[in-house]
Order: C-alpha cells, then structure tokens, then sequence
C-alpha cells in the first residue's frame, strides 16, 4: 500500500460544500434564511430548496460528533438529565450536543430550527426524536408519515397519502415559515439536477463491480453519498460534484487500481465483502482500517441506501414532483420490508461478485437491526455463502469493543481465506 | 359464576401458551380460523366479523425458556420479538392462522417481516395506522387500509365479509369497551374491591375468548365483585404508565400490589379500551371504525401528538380522574417508544407537582424484590407526604 495520503478533487470539493453550507447556517440570521431540520431518509431536499430553506440534519450531526469523539460526552449529558441508557444514541448524542451549545462540526454554533420537519421514513425513533426537540424549540413542526413497504412495494394509496401529506402539511407549512409560495417549476428544476447527479452516484456506486473494485463502498461509500443526502441533492455544486468523482472513479478503473483508504491506495483486493447496517463512528478510521489491512473491500452495502435506493432504478421524477418525493420517501432502505432487505443482500452478493457478507448490528438502532441475526440466515441460504456478524454502536463509545471486532472480523476473513482456498483445490 | 371462578378461568388462560383454547374453539366449528395481533392497537372488530378468532400475542410471559429465539435477535433488544419467535418456533402458535402486525415500532415492524421468513405459510398483515389525522388525508388512506385488510382476511377465511357482520363486530366490541370502562371506573372509585391483578387477568382473558364470552365473564365478575367483602388498605394510589406493549408479569403485578399500592390506571392492554364514545353502527362500517381511530385522543408513545401543548396531558388528566397520588413509570428495557417518551412525561409531571418513580422490567423479570422495595419505598413516601 502506498503511504501518502491522496486528497484528489472531488474530496475538496465536498469539504469546501460542506464548510460553505455551515458558513451560510451560521449567517442564516443575518440573511434572513429559515433554517430548516430535518433526516437523512426521506429528506426533501429538491422541496425545501424550493423555499430557499437551509436543511440541518441531526443525525449528520451525531455522526460528525461521533467521528470526533464528542458523541460519549454529549450522551453522558443526555442521561444525566434522564435518558435511559437503553434508547437510540443518536437522539442522545444530539440532545447533549444541544445542551452543550449546539455548536456545530465546524465550531460554530447551529442556528435554532425556524420548522421542524419530521419524515420518519423508516424509523419510529424519529418521531420521538423531533417531540423531544419540539419541547425544546419554539417553532412549528410539519410531520409527515410515510407508510412502510410491508408488503415489498409502494402501492398506489401508499404514494398518493404522502402525497396528499406533501400537499396539505409539509408545503403549507413551510410556506408559512418562509413567506414563499410554493412554486412547481423551481422543484422541478432542482429534481432534473438530481437525476443526473443520480446516475452519476449510480455509477460509482456500480464501479465496485469491477475487479479490483476501484471503491470501497461502504467505509468510502459514506463519503460519497454524503452531498446526496445531505443538503446538496438537487444543487448544481452536487451536480459537479459527483461529475467529477465519477471520472476519478473512471481513471482508477482504467488504471485497474483499488480504492483509496486513509492510508493511500489498497494495492490487493483479497476479499470482497457486502455488508449490512451503518458503520460505527466513534472508531471509524480503526474500523476501516480492519478490513483494508486484511485487503477486505466492501464492494456493496445497505447503508449507503439509506438516503435512496437509486441504484436500484429510482430516480427524482421532475415530472411528477409530489408523486416522485412520495416515492422516494416510500423507497428508502430502512423502509423496506426483511425478505426486500434479504433479497438486496443476495442480489449484492451476486452481483458484486462477493466473497462473504458482514452485518454490522447497531446496539441501539432497532430499525436496522432488529431481525438482522435471521436476515442473516436467509442471505447465507440465498447465496450459499456463510455470513458473519458483529455487534457495535453508532456513536455510543461504550459499545465498541476493539478487541472484539477485530477478532471477529479476522476469524471471518480467515475462514474466506479457507474457504476459497479449499474452492481452488476442488476446481484444480 | 363467583369471582374465584372466574379470575381461576382466567388464570387458566393466561398459563395456556399452547393456545389449546383456541384450537378447541376451531375444532368446535367447520373451517374455524383465528387471527393473532400484537400490542398496541389493531381493530378486532374487522377478524370477528370475518369469523375468525382475535388472538393476542403477548410473548410468553415468565413461563418459558427462551432458547432459539435468542438466537434470532442481537443482545440489545425488547423481550417480545424473542418470545414471539420462541412460541412460533415451538409450534405454539400453530393455531394462528395468520397474525397483524401493528406499527408500534420498529421492532413490531421488522417482526413483519421475521414472520413472514420463519413462517411463509402463514398470514402476515401490517397495520400501518395512520399518523395524519387529517380525515381527508389520513382518514382516505385508513380506510383503504381497512378494506384492503378485510380483503385478505376474506382470503384467509374463504368467505364474503359483508357490512351487517362489521357492524355486528362493532357492537360487540362496544358492548366489551363499555364493560372495559365500567371495570376501570370501579377499580378507581374502589381499588380494593377490584385488585389490578384480577383486572390484569381479565383483560388477557380477552386476548383469547370470543368477544361475546369474554362480555359474559366481564358482566359476571363485575356482578359478582360488588358481593364481595374486601378489606381496605392504606395503600397508595397511583397510576401504571409504559406496560402498553410487552406486558410486566402477573408476578410483577402483584409485586405493586403487595408493595402498597392501588393501581387506579394504567395501560395494560390498551387494545381493550381505545376511544373514548361507542363507534357508531349506522352508515359504512370501515368508515365509522375509521372516524373512530381519527378522532380518539387516546395518548400513546407510538402515537404522534401533533399539538405539543397536548404531550403528557392525558397521564395528568388520568391521575386527576382516579384520584391517584403518583405515576410508576414501568417500561420494558429497550423500548425506545416508553423510554423516549419518559422524560417527557416526567416533565409534564414535575410542572404538576406530580410525584413518580421509574424502573424497567422484561416479561421475565426474575427479581422482584428490587421493584417491590422501590414500589414500597414510593407508596410510604406518597402516605407520608399526604399525611402531612
Ligand atoms: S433508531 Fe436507528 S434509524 Fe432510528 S434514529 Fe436511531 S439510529 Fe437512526
Ligand atoms: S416493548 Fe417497546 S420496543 Fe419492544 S416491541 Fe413493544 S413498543 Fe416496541
């Protein structure tokens, strides 16, 4: 593995989108723009961009204090003013966050929410989460329900009551907010954007099928899916954004390289993996660094479909605004159904040409995790190949055990190692 | 039939997880199906008029050893999924011929779709309660829900369900909500008279008789309970809030109850007495079930409250109406609805100078003098204070 550290331009460009985009929140009294929270999954972006509003998302928040190792103080806070120590520890992470200032990853401090926006698309805790900011800001909250593809599809009733929602709660509301009307042709314009953003991310995400993969799709994955479900979907900025990351991703597969990793270009691919469920923050860059130093690259996951499943054919409709965002909501990963989950899996496995698949199963995250061990199961029976599972936190320090999980995780890649190589001598 | 009777019947029933109970009352009729559903809230009326038999499923209590459905979930997770998935496993819901899902969260949720896994040949229907109460809105899309519902029980009983049996559904399921009511009000005007357990017990009784039988029982006991001679004690009022979806065992229950304290309200079983008035028997029937659901201001974690004002209210408006004197916040672990919620309604209660006290439990909780010492300690505090 080379030693230097690569910064190529695509990453610039999204640090500079993201220090630009806290610049603009933390000025966004001054410039008289309403400040809009709101999730990750089911996020309207191409909406709200609409109405000229600046998108917080407090999950994205726990992440970034989880990466710099604030998220088990704040948590501690949370609890101290009597959150059990059982429930999600991204709720806790961003309640101690704001008891402590809401200052934000850049240093500044977060502007308060002038609407709280909660689509608790695939998750339940989400609904709770914005009660509990509710008692703690004074400002209106728009809430949409987005009905859960139990049945493996988004029916027609499904679309047309989110719809509806879209129509007679969400638009109103930040219309009220914001003092503009809402106007069909701007959303449109800001979805045609995403669309192309969105074939170029499917391309990416896709490239992981070559061998060796040229990304690693779940520990860089975060990163590239980072403008697309954050604030930038629907901006031309993302739109350039993910241009040029394509074409880097293009270069590295003309040059047959693999993916880039902190520590510089993964020189050999020794095992594929897909894996399930979100990474943990507290240790990401230790997490990473399991798999690369083993030459494991994740060449598929469900995380980096949390925010859409836009590989699997969706994109933002320009011509069907309303309907398309119901769509969207409606499709997110964490909103599908076990056996639609089981069966993306599989199809990754395939596809992907994976050598095994990991679940990562989050302590505090039942929406992901709860069901994953017989998940699990059904994979292994898909695909014939046998699956391993580990057991961490989102951003809850406590709960990663390094020792642990790099045990497990070797024991994992060594049984592979057996297992293809006992596959060599029986093809020989 | 004398309260002992009664409250032994019941008894009997709560102990019966093989569900021989209900494969007796399909064996008594040709093509006899029955349906489970899990807490917090389904409308039973739809399964009974259909025919079929609701079945609560309410994991397994204290009884049973949970071997392979602990194989089935991560470490950090409510008891419920594992227990539901021990019984399935051990073919102790081979009588259920399909189960509804509500969405409660997003462990009811994904158990959807376990179920759908581990048991194909079975029914699995998700009941996606509306959020959006706007009737135009959420009211349009519920009642979509309902029908399409009533379609694939017609699917699973193979026959028509028509507007006559709906409404046939709803007036007895009324008549059990009115029967429901006037035990709660009795329990609260006279908790002696009515201990929690016996009225636990009741309840779970009806997660397992038709509903007409289980009216009869309800009718027989409150007739027969009024006989009866029962001390009072200088216990402590107070109300039960959390135990909404998996259920504390009876042991814990009494645990309270020995500890010094009346439970005058709670929410146990709140799928026996959602809604405040009757749901009407006259026009559409899936549209009155809907308005009904649309119009309660019944409170639940798994509830959105869209007016924040509004949070917490209902505990506060239920310790006023019993006259309680303290709230027990009991929550199962891992339950982010009851746990997310709890701050909340403590605030409500401090603004309230409501006193309270919380712990958590499983339905297996083995140990029960740590909560019986806290319960006590709690009850001698509050006769201490309202002594003074
Ligand atoms: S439970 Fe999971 S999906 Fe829900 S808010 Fe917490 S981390 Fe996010
Ligand atoms: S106990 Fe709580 S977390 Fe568990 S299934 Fe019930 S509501 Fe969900």
């Amino acid at each position: 593995m080379k030693s230097t550290v690569i910064k190529e331009p695509s990453m610039v460009q999204q640090k500079e989108m993201i220090a630009d985009h806290f610049q603009q929140l933390a000025e966004a009294a001054e410039h008289g723009r309403k400040v809009v929270y709101t999730f990750v999954p089911g996020n309207l972006t191409e909406l709200m961009l609409g109405f000229d509003t600046l998108p917080v998302h407090p999950e994205i928040n726990a992440l970034q204090s989880g990466m710099r190792k604030l998220s088990g103080s704040y948590i501690a806070a949370a609890e101290r003013v009597g959150h059990s120590e059982d429930v999600c520890t991204y709720v806790k992470c961003d309640i101690g966050m704001l008891l402590d200032g809401n200052v934000g990853p850049t240093g500044k401090k977060l502007p308060d929410p002038d609407l709280l926006l909660l689509s608790y698309t695939g998750c339940f805790t989400f609904m709770k989460w914005f009660e509990l900011l509710r008692e703690r800001y004074d400002c209106p909250v728009a809430m949409l329900h987005v009905p859960y593809q139990a049945d493996g599809e988004a029916t027609e009733e499904m679309i047309a009551y989110v719809a509806r929602q879209l129509e007679t709660e969400v638009i109103p509301k930040l219309e009220q907010v914001t003092g503009v009307a809402y106007d069909r042709d701007r959303v449109r314009e800001h979805m045609l954007r995403s669309r192309v953003a969105e074939d170029d991310l499917v391309a990416v995400l896709e490239a992981a099928k070559h061998r060796p993969s040229p990304i690693d799709a779940y520990f860089g994955g975060v990163y590239y899916i980072g403008p697309m479900f954050t604030a930038f979907r629907g901006t031309e900025a993302a739109q350039a954004y993910y241009r040029q990351l394509r074409s880097e991703v293009d270069a590295r597969v003309a040059a047959g390289q693999g993916p880039i990793t902190p520590e510089g270009l993964l020189d050999e691919e020794r095992f594929r993996i897909v894996v399930e469920g979100p990474p943990n923050w507290t240790h990401f860059r230790e997490f990473w660094k399991m798999f690369y130093d083993e030459g494991a690259v994740v060449v598929a996951s469900t995380y980096t479909k949390v925010g859409g499943v836009y590989d699997r054919g969706f994109r933002h409709d320009p011509d069907r605004p309303l309907e398309s965002l119901a769509e969207y909501c409606l499709g997110c990963y964490t909103n599908l159904n076990l056996p639609s989950r089981v069966d993306m899996m599989a199809d990754y496995v395939r596809d992907y040409a994976a050598d095994g698949f990991l679940i990562n199963s989050i302590k505090s995250c039942n929406s992901f995790s709860a069901g994953q061990l017989v998940m699990l199961r059904h994979i292994e029976d898909a695909t014939g190949i046998p699956g391993g599972f580990i057991e961490t936190d989102l951003v809850d320090p406590r709960y990663f055990s390094s020792s642990n999980v790099k045990n497990r995780l070797e024991s994992y890649f060594q049984m592979l190692a057996q297992r293809s190589s006992g596959q060599e001598v029986e093809s020989a | 039939m004398g309260v002992e009777a009664i409250i032994g019947r019941c008894q009997g029933l709560l102990e019966d997880l093989d569900l021989a109970c209900v494969s007796e009352w399909k064996a008594a009729g040709e093509g006899r199906k029955a349906i489970g559903f899990l807490p917090v809230y389904v409308p039973r009326e739809l399964i009974h008029a259909a025919g079929a038999l609701p079945v609560g499923i309410l994991g397994a209590g204290e009884e049973l050893e949970i071997v392979r459905g602990d194989a089935c979930f991560q470490s950090y997770i409510c008891h419920i999924p594992r227990s539901t998935v021990e019984l399935g496993l051990r073919g102790k819901l081979d009588a259920l011929d399909g189960a509804l899902f509500p969405s409660t969260c997003d462990v009811i949720r994904n158990l959807s779709g376990i179920w759908q896994l581990m048991f194909p040949e079975k029914e699995a229907i998700y009941f996606d309660v509306p959020q959006n109460l706007d009737p135009q809105v959420g009211g349009v899309f519920y009642r979509g829900l309902l029908a399409e519902i009533v379609t694939r029980l017609q699917r699973v009983v193979g026959r028509d369900v028509g507007a006559d049996d709906l409404r046939a559904a709803i007036s007895a399921y009324n008549a059990s909500r009115r029967l429901v009511r006037e035990l709660y009000d009795l329990r609260a005007a006279e908790p002696w008279r009515v201990p929690t357990s016996e009225a636990y017990l009741l309840l779970r009784a009806g997660m397992r008789l038709p509903v007409e039988e289980h009216n009869e029982l309800l009718a027989n006991y409150l007739t027969a309970v009024r006989d009866e001679d029962r001390a009072l004690r200088d216990n402590a009022r107070i109300v039960i809030t959390g135990t909404f979806c998996e259920q504390p065992s009876l042991d814990l229950i009494r645990t309270l109850e020995h500890a010094g304290c009346y439970v005058v309200d709670d929410d146990l079983m709140l799928v026996t007495r959602w809604y405040g008035p009757d749901i009407r028997t006259d026009g559409d029937p899936l549209d009155a079930i809907a308005e009904a659901w649309m119009s309660a201001d019944d409170e639940t974690p798994c509830r959105y409250v869209a007016d924040g004002t509004r949070k917490g209210q209902q505990l506060v408006d239920s310790v006023r109406r019993c006259g309680a004197e303290g709230v027990i916040f009991a929550a199962p672990s891992f339950c982010d609805p009851a746990l997310l919620d709890r701050p909340m309604l403590q605030a409500v209660l401090e603004e309230e100078g409501i006193a309270y006290t919380s712990f958590k439990y499983s339905e297996n909780t083995a140990q029960l003098q740590p909560i019986r010492e806290q319960a006590g300690t709690f009850a001698d505090t509050i006769k201490l204070w309202s002594d003074a």
